[in-house]
């Protein structure tokens, strides 16, 4: 081997060498990006394309048939926003709530020893698994929607609420000024809940008996309603839609489009969650519920207590990737007009601004941190429930 | 951290690395020559207007300007190439250069002529805002649109239109946008809309789409003014020229009288006004970088604007569109087209 002194001695650094080509790769990249950011500017320049983000400012002019905020034509696409990203948030957290309810149920269900029960919950789960989501939106937006009513022949529940083509109107509860004795009420409710919760968990630890927890905090969080109203009164009024001209003016609106999304997000991602759960529970091992059952625990004890807690381990990863799954699906919104991000913003805004490079670029960004976000909070549970020692139920 | 940095890259580069290909501005005729066809943005399916028909051809008006600059350039109308875009990716779409041209029923509005990097050429058919209801509603006129909901679709100038006329007017509605027509006009049929919007001639067209057109009403209301025409991008004046004297020279056609039919014959006439136009004289063509019988092939192959007027939406199609402001600046109406000298 008559290799060079030089090439031998830095053979030998492999430590600065891996240094030496990380910065090498990171330069190209920097490179890379730089020139693209400049090639985009200067061709937008060339081509007269406006370009900046100026027009936030800008009057939108258009409407919005579903607003969690004020919003009129009058505002701005910075609002514009704002409201299609609350219309996002909003489907997706209770598409989240919803599909994991559905997932859980149906993925305990597959497990069940009852014949019916189990593949009841496989059929659920290879039918809505494996349609396409686009084509499931379709179907519950124009397969409900033809078959309500017109607003003339609404569906009636009680005077109060009203089922029909336009969607479900309900009473809306304005508050008056003495509703904050309720808010104080609820507030002291949840905080008998969490007091009780740990109180029967030191009980437990320190005596091994079970100790209630939602009897006393009913009756405190019930004494505390009583003591609003006895200090404030009823200060709710109930705001009922009537039907004036071609629609129930007045009420909340919930809007067949947020039905139709909402539904199809959450019954197509609780097939996978079903199976997530199913996957989890099975991966422990069967001496856990055996040893439960000989400690005497009850079956949903030993669901509860034992099976669950150590199944969440192995659940809890892929179903974060669910979770990130229904919030980017929840952009399909714009196929039957749910006025979500990617149709507000994204879709009427781009056009008529019609500065695609920015608009594009902030949409993927909120996109990101959303998931990221998402990803935080789950990557926190699962390290709280990720107990040291393996083995601790 | 370190993962959001990671991501924020690719999302740059990706992004960047779409919109670097704009550079393709100029030229676009020795591009157009290279490739062999031309690349033409139309709408995903307007009757009338570009709709595949039952054969699979591109037919309509909007179509036919893309067969003209094919034939103006090539002497041949077949070589053109459609891609059908919804309003929300047309001008995304030539920007990037992935059409030469559009001719999708687009507003000539000063924003989009200004800010977005793009040219309109012409109007190829002036059109305005209306709207559709049922006809047992015994509506009458828009005035009494009230608290209606309107389906429309997404991205057009249409829903911004019903937002000014309706707020003028003091009445409330509610906007529900598709991205595309078809679905708008699915959920307007299933009763989700008391009314549907958008341009009065595609009104007439998406009727037809209907389970019962005959139960449905266009009022006679227009709210807008909706200029419609080809478009292509800024700075590219020879391009530009080429796709606004295509249409030009179809106004021209019908004004001098000259057809598909008697276009060979009209070749010897005296008249030097259709020698100019069929290149018998002068240099026209060259001027533009293309043969001086740039003219002829457009007339040749596709006709006048009077013959793709009503072989496409006039009153023997299913659409029975009357030629109103369309008529010729000679007839009363705008179509008015600068001379060939």
């Amino acid at each position: 081997m008559s290799e060079k002194p030089i090439i031998a001695r830095w053979r030998a650094r492999v430590g600065q060498r891996d240094v030496l080509a990380q910065v090498l790769v990171a330069l190209l990249v920097i490179m890379a990006v730089y020139w693209l950011v400049g090639n985009v500017v200067s061709n937008l320049e060339r081509q007269n394309v406006a370009s900046g983000f100026g027009f936030f400012n800008e009057r939108a002019g258009f409407g919005i048939n579903q607003t969690l905020i004020d919003y009129n034509e009058d505002n701005s696409y910075g609002r514009v926003l704002v409201v299609g990203l609350l219309n996002t948030l909003l489907v997706s957290v209770l598409g989240i709530a919803a599909a994991s309810f559905l997932g859980f149920v149906i993925g305990i269900g597959r497990l069940s020893q009852n014949w019916l029960i189990s593949k009841l919950a496989m059929v659920y789960i290879e039918i809505f698994r494996n349609v396409p989501l686009l084509l499931q939106i379709m179907f519950w937006y124009f397969g409900v929607l033809r078959n309500l009513p017109v607003p003339r022949q609404s569906l009636d529940l009680g005077e109060l609420m009203f089922l029909n083509n336009r969607g479900f109107v309900l009473p809306a509860i304005e508050a008056g000024a003495g509703a904050i004795w309720y808010g104080l009420a609820a507030i002291i409710g949840i905080t008998a809940v969490f007091w009780f919760k740990r109180r029967a968990r030191r009980i437990l630890v320190a005596t091994g008996t079970i100790a209630s927890v939602w009897r006393p905090a009913a009756s405190i969080f019930l004494l505390a309603l009583v003591m609003a109203y006895l200090i404030a009164g009823v200060p709710f009024q109930l705001d009922v839609p009537v039907l004036r001209g071609f629609n129930f003016r007045g009420g909340i609106s919930v809007i067949p489009e947020f039905v139709a999304l909402l539904l199809a997000l959450s019954l197509y991602t609780a097939s996978f969650i079903a199976e997530i759960v199913r996957a989890g529970i099975e991966a422990v091992d069967k001496g856990q519920r055996e040893a439960a059952a000989a400690l005497g625990f009850t079956r949903s004890q030993s669901l509860n207590l034992v099976i669950v807690p150590q199944a969440l381990r192995v659940i809890i990863p892929p179903l974060t990737s669910q979770y990130l799954n229904l919030t980017k699906n929840s952009s399909l919104a714009v196929a039957i007009a749910y006025p979500d991000i990617v149709s507000v913003f994204a879709g009427t805004t781009l056009t008529q601004v019609g500065q695609a490079v920015e608009i594009i670029l902030v949409t993927m960004l909120i996109y990101l941190t959303l998931s990221l976000l998402t990803s935080l909070i789950m990557n926190w549970y699962n390290a709280r429930i990720a107990l040291a020692g393996g083995t601790h139920g | 951290m370190k993962m959001l940095s990671y991501k924020f890259r690719v999302v740059v580069l990706a992004c960047a690395c779409v919109f670097s290909q704009t550079a393709v501005a100029a030229e676009t005729l020795s591009i157009v020559q290279k490739r062999g066809h031309v690349q033409c943005g139309v709408s995903q399916g307007l009757p009338g207007f570009s709709n595949p028909d039952d054969k699979g051809n591109w037919v309509g008006m909007d179509v036919d300007i893309c067969r003209a600059v094919a034939a103006a350039v090539f002497g041949d109308s077949a070589k053109v190439k459609f891609t059908p875009l919804s309003a929300k990716e047309r001008f995304t779409a030539l920007q990037s250069g992935e059409v030469d041209m559009l001719a999708r029923n687009t507003t000539w509005s000063m924003h989009r002529d200004t800010a977005l990097g793009v040219d309109f050429t012409g109007v190829n058919y002036y059109d305005g805002q209306g709207f559709m209801v049922r006809k047992e509603l015994g509506i009458k006129s828009t005035l009494e649109l009230g608290g209606a909901s309107l389906c429309t679709n997404l991205g057009t100038t249409t829903e911004l239109n019903a937002a000014d006329y309706f707020r003028t007017n003091n009445m409330e509605y509610e906007i529900v946008a598709f991205e595309k027509a078809d679905e708008a006009v699915a959920a307007y049929n299933t009763g989700r809309c008391d009314a549907y919007t958008t341009d009065q001639s595609a009104l007439y067209a998406q009727r037809l789409k209907l389970t019962d057109p005959a139960a449905h009403v266009v009022l006679p209301e227009i709210i807008s003014k909706e200029p419609l025409g080809p478009v292509v991008r800024q700075g590219d004046d020879q391009w530009g020229d080429i796709v606004r004297w295509a249409h030009f020279a179809m106004v021209n056609a019908e004004e001098l009288g000259v057809t598909s039919k008697n276009v060979d014959k009209m070749k010897g006439d005296k008249n030097p006004a259709i020698r100019r136009l069929l290149g018998v004289d002068g240099t026209f063509g060259e001027n533009m970088g293309i043969s001086n019988d740039w003219a002829y092939h457009i007339i040749r192959t596709v006709g006048n604007y009077s013959e793709t007027f009503e072989r496409n939406v006039g009153k023997a199609t299913p659409l029975g569109i009357a030629r109103g402001v369309n008529a010729l600046w000679t007839q009363g109406g705008l179509q008015y087209a600068p001379p060939v000298r």
